[in-house]
């Protein structure tokens, strides 16, 4: 069964009232009764949030499938415009075109309206690719866990660990900010602004060595009986050495500290980044261990579609997404909802 | 990381070798490889596709086949079409008024803040005029504390007014600015997504308020597709003056470059080529054309070199080359030229053809310059002048005084001296290649 329907039966249910819908019905029955009324509000946000992303694309592709009544050449490179646009990697799209022929050849499809499921069901095959994904954090059981937070400069690490840090408060557990970002004029201010403004602890010393920065933070942590630690560094373009260095050291400093190490590295991607989000991916995952990636600036017509590419070429998943400025703008990322915000308009 | 258009120009060619020229049929592949170049690096893609239309017409027009070099002819079409998308020349900033008053918008994170810095620290530099930075960004946390601590650094005046209105805070620093004899007034505005209406009208507010010179458009280079959402938005909103854009020392290709230009007309009159307060230079159309292209840019290189390099100095150390009296105070010297010239691979990479030398992907660690540094440092100038004399107890010493060890030094001693062998040879005369 194809994501296309099984999407499509869940956010029916959250506007109509829901339909026995055959088999379907069975085989996600645990699932609908999972999608409990904390399920369906998050569903809302992202529609909320993607509202701008979807509206170019999706319009886009309704008008694809209303203006072709046949499958032609045309369809095709319209579709492939459609995929570019949001930024979906050049390769990825190229490949992905590759198969959508290669099917519509070998399975005979003449019908535009059939080819739009096929085409949410190979996206989704690109990103799932076979793996069991989880976007839970890991906490440790003893002393704190660690989530350190990396990317270039301007993505919004710093917004992003103040959104986390409101998230993980409101689960019970007492949080640390560690302002690393030594180097950027105002940064560890910003972040201590956030750490008032959400209710936790901060640690942060301005201009001084981001490592050491980071050493007595997570002792104060140890100290203190801190939960979760969030740890703020400095923007850095991948193609830095020596500013890749200096984040290899604080990744050696904490795991130095901390058995195992940080129990996440988060990257940080603008959903405006092009091409070169492949490029951060690949830098950061060499030097840190990234575990997942944070999408940032999804309310704007940004649809970020360059995390598809990532996860097929650097296998990294999406974890959260950023839909706005306020503290509660941090959701955690779905697929498929990712997915169906993109392709609303079209079911 | 991606192939330059150069690389993917070859491929096509070696497939089309076998016919006598390049016609309507066999060109397809050729221009495929142009569009997927030109889209890696990030080139809108209604852009993309006007531009294959015009190389090809000229394409075909040409002789491509019969030149000895297909391959470059057909690049150089290409790169002198991107170069003429590109707007041809370079434009000046519009700097009438008293003061002259700019504003600097843009989307969150995209780099106004220090890039304000930046313009106001060339603007004095260059007009040798008195400039003021307003701080207008009351909404992100602690933004004012960054544009303070940059005036600070740049020892320029930060006018603020904590988290007021920013149209108010506006006129009231161009009061200031008057009274005070200040020539320009640099705006920094919040980030903002050019769909936010309310945001977006604060702007128009500020514009019409204070009638700025130039409302100049910060944007990240790494930017994808979406650049043209934001351009048209915000171009719409405020009738943009001119672009700057950011982050160009990263190993993105830029290819907004050209999207700005081709579906706006809008200028782009700034680049942001480094994270220091002086790492602003003026927008090359041909340059960026070249690295679009992934051709590298010699132009660059020659410039930066002469910029930085004492000609006295060098050609000092070329004298004492050839009289084969080059030692180690020489060498500091000659190290001290080059890292002027900034990080190395910066360099590397402004060389055509690096990548096909496989030179893209070397990183060259300045930790290991200032080592090399730190050990010619430790030694006296009587062990600079003649490193003969340096054996075990002295290479202890210089080890423990450079903080790294007698391996080390004696690594640097034996490079020393084949460099000092192969410069024998050169002036000689009679050097021969060791292979």
């Amino acid at each position: 069964m194809g994501l296309f329907s099984k999407i499509k039966s869940m956010f029916q249910g959250t506007e109509k009232k829901e339909e026995a819908v055959k088999e379907e019905e069975k085989v996600y029955t645990e699932e609908e009764k999972e999608t409990s009324s904390d399920e369906k509000k998050s569903v809302k946000v992202y529609e909320k949030g993607l509202t701008k992303s979807r509206q170019g694309f999706v319009s886009k592709l309704a008008n694809l499938t209303n203006k072709y009544h046949k499958i032609t050449e045309e369809y095709f490179e319209e579709l492939e415009e459609i995929l570019i646009m949001a930024d979906i990697g050049v390769n990825t799209v190229m490949e992905f075109m590759d198969r959508l022929r290669d099917r519509v050849r070998k399975e005979n499809i003449t019908d535009p309206s059939v080819l739009k499921e096929i085409i949410v069901d190979e996206l989704f095959i690109i990103y799932v690719n076979d793996e069991v994904l989880s976007n839970k954090i890991q906490y440790r059981e003893d002393g704190p866990t660690v989530i350190l937070f990396v990317g270039v400069n301007g993505v919004g690490k710093t917004t992003t660990i103040g959104k986390l840090a409101n998230k993980i408060k409101d689960e019970g557990k007492k949080v640390l900010l560690i302002g690393a970002d030594t180097f950027r004029a105002g940064a560890v201010p910003q972040l201590k602004e956030w750490s008032q403004k959400v209710g936790v602890g901060f640690y942060g010393v301005e201009e001084s060595d981001p490592a050491s920065v980071v050493y007595d933070g997570i002792e104060l942590a140890k100290k203190e009986g801190y939960d979760v630690v969030l740890i703020d560094t400095a923007g850095r373009l991948q193609n830095k050495v020596n500013l890749m260095k200096e984040l290899e050291k604080i990744h050696k400093v904490i795991g130095d500290l901390i058995e195992g190490g940080a129990s996440e590295t988060l990257l940080v991607i603008d959903a405006t980044t092009g091409q070169n989000g492949v490029s951060q991916a690949k830098a950061f995952q060499e030097i840190t261990n990234v575990t997942g990636i944070v999408l940032t600036k999804l309310d704007g017509t940004a649809k970020g579609g360059i995390v598809l590419a990532i996860k097929e070429s650097v296998g990294i998943p999406v974890k959260y997404i950023g839909l706005g400025e306020t503290k509660d703008d941090l959701q955690v990322f779905d697929i498929e909802k990712y997915i169906y915000g993109l392709f609303k308009d079209m079911m | 990381m991606f192939e330059s258009l150069g690389e993917h120009l070859q491929n096509a060619l070696h497939k089309i070798k076998g016919y006598g020229k390049i016609t309507e049929d066999n060109i397809s592949d050729m221009m495929r490889e142009i569009r997927l170049a030109l889209l890696e690096a990030d080139v809108n893609y209604k852009v993309v596709k006007d531009f294959t239309n015009t190389v090809k017409e000229k394409a075909l027009g040409e002789e491509v086949a019969s030149s000895i070099h297909p391959g470059d002819l057909f690049v150089k079409i290409v790169k002198d079409e991107l170069t003429e998308l590109l707007g041809g020349e370079s434009e000046e900033l519009c700097l009438k008024g008293d003061p002259a008053i700019l504003m600097l918008v843009g989307l969150q994170g995209s780099g106004k803040t220090t890039t304000a810095g930046k313009l106001a620290n060339f603007l004095r530099k260059k007009h040798s005029k008195k400039p003021l930075l307003v701080a207008c960004d009351v909404y992100r946390p602690a933004a004012i504390d960054q544009l303070k601590q940059l005036g600070k650094q740049l020892n320029i005046e930060v006018y603020e007014e904590g988290k007021k209105d920013p149209v108010e805070i506006s006129l009231h620093a161009i009061s200031y600015a008057k009274e005070n004899g200040y020539d320009y007034v640099l705006i920094d505005t919040a980030g903002r997504l050019h769909i936010d209406l309310e945001l977006m009208d604060e702007l128009k507010n500020i514009c019409s308020a204070v009638h700025p010179q130039e409302v100049l458009l910060v944007i990240d280079s790494m930017m994808g597709q979406d650049a043209i959402h934001v351009i048209t938005g915000f171009h719409e909103q405020l009738s943009l003056t001119g672009v700057i854009l950011t982050k160009l020392d990263g190993d993105t290709r830029g290819g907004v470059a050209l999207s700005v230009r081709h579906l706006t007309h809008v200028p782009i009159k700034f680049i942001g080529v480094s994270e220091k307060l002086d790492g602003l230079d003026s927008f090359d159309p041909e340059r960026m054309a070249g690295r679009i292209l992934g051709m590298g840019d010699i132009i660059s290189l020659v410039e930066k070199a002469t910029e930085s390099i004492d000609e006295k100095e060098a050609e000092k150390t070329a004298k004492r080359m050839q009289e084969g009296k080059f030692d180690l105070e020489d060498f500091l010297s000659t190290m001290k030229q080059m890292k002027k010239l900034g990080p190395l691979e910066n360099l590397i990479k402004l060389i055509p053809g690096a990548k096909k030398m496989g030179l893209t992907d070397v990183k060259i660690d300045p930790k290991q310059m200032s080592h090399i540094e730190a050990i010619v440092l430790s030694m006296t100038p009587k062990e600079r002048r003649n490193p003969d004399i340096i054996k075990a107890s002295r290479k202890t010493r210089i080890a423990a005084g450079s903080g790294t060890s007698v391996q080390e030094v004696n690594k640097l001693l034996q490079q020393f001296d084949q460099m000092k062998k192969m410069m024998k040879q050169f002036s000689n005369g009679n050097f021969k290649l060791p292979f």
